[in-house]
């Protein structure tokens, strides 16, 4: 069973370093743009809050599949000049994932009173320092635990990517059939692979919820 | 006591022809109000008769339908940073105390001069601990706002009021959650405020403290000023048949 691992170590490596590129660069852009828009949220201008509201519904009710073809191949009809696949993947994931993020966000936030955020503006403080003052350090608590849920989703999902031509861990099995390696072994080393990425995961967020737990 | 105040001359706080809804609900109806530098008013009256939604229209945490409302001789502006300006004036203690729960006593009194008002930390800590020296809790200075018993986090959040200099202090039923043996402690806070000149509208149906520190009492019922006059007047003989209705069955237990 090991043979097929180090047979085919190059494959396995530059695979899941793919992965692990797309899960990082999309986790961090996805968390930047999930939050503007989960601000926009609960910001006092409607129209900010109407732009918010469409996103979310627009990009949480697509397929993800859908969000790629629609970057890969629409695009292309378009004649709009693509970056490189692993650069339309990483949109693709981020407008997809900023999303759920958005909604973690504003449900974190809707977790602290309201008192709080009265009391902040009624000392002077504007809708930016409320925000990263007063409510978000509050709300991280409530945010962490669904935010994790969103982050291993995200994981997982970069696996999409392989099927348009980005050669992360989801294009292993192609590869293996190709040398005729074992398919069924070829799959379990993959969720290996997946299951040791997580776990870093989820010791981050022991850590976050260890950290938030004392305030 | 005069009648203060319609149209003569515009004092610190200028409400005029100021209605507000919500929704089908008329909750402020054409109030007038002004108050003058260092004003103690009173605001009293039944439940729902829009004392909260008056003193929230002022600093702005409600808005309001029509009417004008001026602070300082200037209008309240709409939004954004001029709207923070304006509330950095305007002090507001709430009811239910509102201390920034994920940060220290110190850090509640300090956090608005140092964000603000631009402050320097050492000389926003240094008033700090003077506001809660103040008001009799410097010693729980590194504690958190959940450590401290009601009165103490009430009288916290007067300090971090003060921590703006404030033109006017605006106080909703500062008293109402706390436990009786609390309220004193508080209102002594509220009445050393007031022998300074502090500028305050307090709604509280604590007639001790309207007795003994306010100049006027404002009576609201249904969203209107039905009468205002210097406690002393007010309390001995109200002259709205409302406000002795409400006095009747306030002063009865
Ligand atoms: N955000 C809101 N939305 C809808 N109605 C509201 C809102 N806030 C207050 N009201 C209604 O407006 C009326 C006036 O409310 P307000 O809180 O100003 O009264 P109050 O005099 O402070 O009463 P209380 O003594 O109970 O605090 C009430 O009927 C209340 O139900
Ligand atoms: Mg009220």
């Amino acid at each position: 069973m090991l043979s097929v691992l180090t047979d085919n170590w190059d494959l396995f490596r530059d695979g899941f370093w793919l992965t692990i590129r797309l899960f990082l660069v999309s986790a961090v852009l996805s968390m930047v743009l999930g939050t503007v828009l989960g601000a926009f949220r609960v910001s006092p201008v409607p129209a900010l809050r109407a732009v918010g509201t469409g996103y979310v519904n627009t990009f949480r009710n697509t397929p993800l599949t859908l969000v790629f073809a629609f970057l890969f191949f629409g695009a292309a009809k378009m004649d709009l000049a693509l970056p490189s696949p692993y650069w339309t993947a990483v949109g693709a994931l981020t407008i997809y994932t900023s999303a759920f993020v958005c909604e973690v966000v504003r449900s974190g936030i809707n977790t602290i009173s309201p008192g709080q955020s009265e009391a902040a503006r009624a000392v002077g403080m504007t809708f930016f320092q409320v925000l990263t003052l007063i409510v978000l350090p509050q709300a991280f608590r409530a945010i962490v635990p669904p935010l994790s849920s969103v982050f291993i989703a995200l994981l997982k999902n970069t696996t999409i990517a392989a099927g348009f031509s980005v050669v992360e861990a989801g294009s292993i099995p192609a590869a293996m059939s190709e040398r005729s390696e074992n398919q069924l072994l070829t799959l379990i080393w993959i969720a290996i692979g997946f299951l040791i990425l997580i776990v870093p995961l989820m010791f981050l967020q022991r850590w976050a919820e260890r950290r938030t737990a004392v305030a | 006591m005069s009648d203060s105040g319609t149209l003569t001359q515009t004092g610190l706080v200028a409400l005029t022809g100021v209605n507000k809804h919500f929704g089908e609900l008329h909750v402020l109806k054409d109030i007038n109000l002004s108050i003058a530098k260092g004003e103690v008013v009173v605001v009293i009256g039944p439940s729902g008769s829009g004392k909260s939604t008056l003193c929230r229209a002022i600093n702005r945490l409600e808005t309001i339908d029509s009417g004008t409302i001026e602070l300082d001789g200037q209008p309240l502006p709409s939004e954004g940073k001029s709207l923070a300006t304006l509330r950095a004036d305007v002090g507001m203690v709430f009811q239910s105390f509102n201390l920034f729960a994920h940060k220290t006593i110190l850090q509640n009194v300090t956090l608005g001069p140092l964000k603000v008002r631009k402050m320097d930390a050492k000389q926003a800590e240094k008033r700090a601990l003077e506001l809660l020296e103040r008001v009799g809790v410097a010693s729980q200075a590194s504690k958190y706002p959940a450590q401290l018993s009601g009165g103490q986090q009430q009288r916290v959040a007067i300090a971090r009021a003060l921590a703006m200099d404030p033109k006017v202090i605006l106080f909703d039923e500062p008293t109402s959650a706390l436990d009786p043996e609390m309220i004193q402690e508080v209102l002594e806070v509220m009445i050393d405020l007031a022998k300074q000149q502090m500028t305050m509208v307090v709604v509280t149906h604590e007639m001790g403290f309207a007795r003994s520190a306010a100049n006027r009492v404002v009576f609201m019922a249904d969203g209107e000023i039905v009468e205002q006059a210097d406690p002393e007047s007010f309390f001995t003989n109200p002259t709205s048949r409302r406000a002795q209705d409400f006095l009747g069955k306030i002063l009865k237990h």
